[in-house]
């Protein structure tokens, strides 16, 4: 195990960054959060087809509560920057601050996904399920699938959390961090379509 | 390892600063707001909304692709670069082509409530 990372470090040992250490990695990390990238463009443009497909059910103007959403937005957000600053650390070897920002950032995700899930529930309490109409059901494929993708985050943050812990900041953790870094930002960028396309554009 | 370790982290502008993570944390807050702010406050008129919001949520991408994700033309990240852009054009094609298909199959459907004759006189 120690051979390719001393070959990758040894290579790059000039930049000595997470996204040069197996850069080819990163890259087909790249490539995979493009293809996920496809995936949220099919299910916005199937949410812009049904938009208005209400089946005499509740509108996005009836159901949707912006600050509630800003919240999320902005819960979001600073977990962005939370998760660059523990990049930056990991840049400097502060494996203890590396580990700290990192679970900053799980908090902040916890916190999202609960206010995610709390919405649905109501949603689903006011008869306003998936089930109600085109629009609703594609409305929760789309936001669900987010969600989906954050829980999924949260989990490998979990896991690099305990694997900076147990084997430091090496060759393979750096790069592993790194490949999060990229996903956790990637879905920001797709919740700042959500919340223009979805929610903010569906209360005009 | 230790050589790794031994050799100081040139910031080569790829990889960010606290800065420019900085930047890009207020710079996407104030656009975020205003974004909200242009639906909530109802001081902008109302055929301006949509067109604002959508233009701040591209500015918005484009300012977390560059200082978040350091998206760019430096030769590191250039393969990046390109392969975003190759997605964003097919997210484009597919995207406006859906919304243009079934925006005119349901101009070109017949109405439940219009009978055959109804619908032929307005042929």
């Amino acid at each position: 195990m120690s051979s390719p990372v001393t070959t990758i470090d040894a290579g790059h040992g000039d930049h000595g960054h997470g996204h040069d250490a197996g850069g080819n990695t990163v890259l087909g990390f790249w490539i995979y959060l493009m293809s996920d990238c496809l995936i949220f463009a099919i299910l916005f443009a199937t949410f812009g087809v049904l938009a208005s497909s209400y089946a005499g059910g509740p509108t996005g103007k009836e159901l949707f509560d912006l600050p509630y959403v800003a919240g999320e937005t902005l819960i979001l957000l600073v977990s962005s920057f939370t998760f660059g600053v523990a990049m930056l650390n990991m840049a400097a070897r502060k494996t203890e601050s590396v580990i700290s920002w990192l679970l900053a950032t799980f908090l902040l995700g916890t916190g999202f996904i609960w206010m995610e899930v709390r919405e649905f529930t109501h949603l689903i309490a006011e008869h306003a399920g998936p089930d109600r109409s085109a629009f609703l059901s594609a409305y929760f494929t789309l936001v669900g699938t987010h969600g989906l993708h954050v829980t999924a985050g949260l989990l490998w943050l979990v896991t690099m959390m305990h694997q900076v812990a147990r084997y430091g900041l090496d060759g393979i953790v750096r790069r592993r961090l790194a490949c999060l870094s990229l996903f956790w930002h990637f879905l920001d960028l797709v919740w700042i379509c959500v919340f223009t396309f979805v929610y903010l554009r569906g209360v005009l | 390892m230790s050589t790794a370790h031994s050799q100081p982290h040139a910031d080569d502008g790829a990889h960010g600063s606290l800065a420019s993570y900085t930047i890009g944390f207020l710079l996407s807050l104030a656009l975020t707001g205003l974004s909200f702010g242009a639906v909530m406050s109802g001081a902008v008129p109302h055929a301006m909304i949509l067109p604002a919001i959508v233009g701040l949520a591209v500015v918005q991408l484009l300012v977390q692709l560059v200082l978040f994700l350091h998206l760019g033309s430096a030769p590191s990240q250039r393969g990046n670069s390109v392969i975003f852009l190759l997605t964003a054009a097919l997210i484009a094609i597919l995207v406006s082509g859906s919304l243009w298909v079934m925006h005119n199959a349901n101009l070109n459907m017949m109405p439940m409530q219009m009978s055959a004759e109804h619908a032929m006189a307005h042929e």
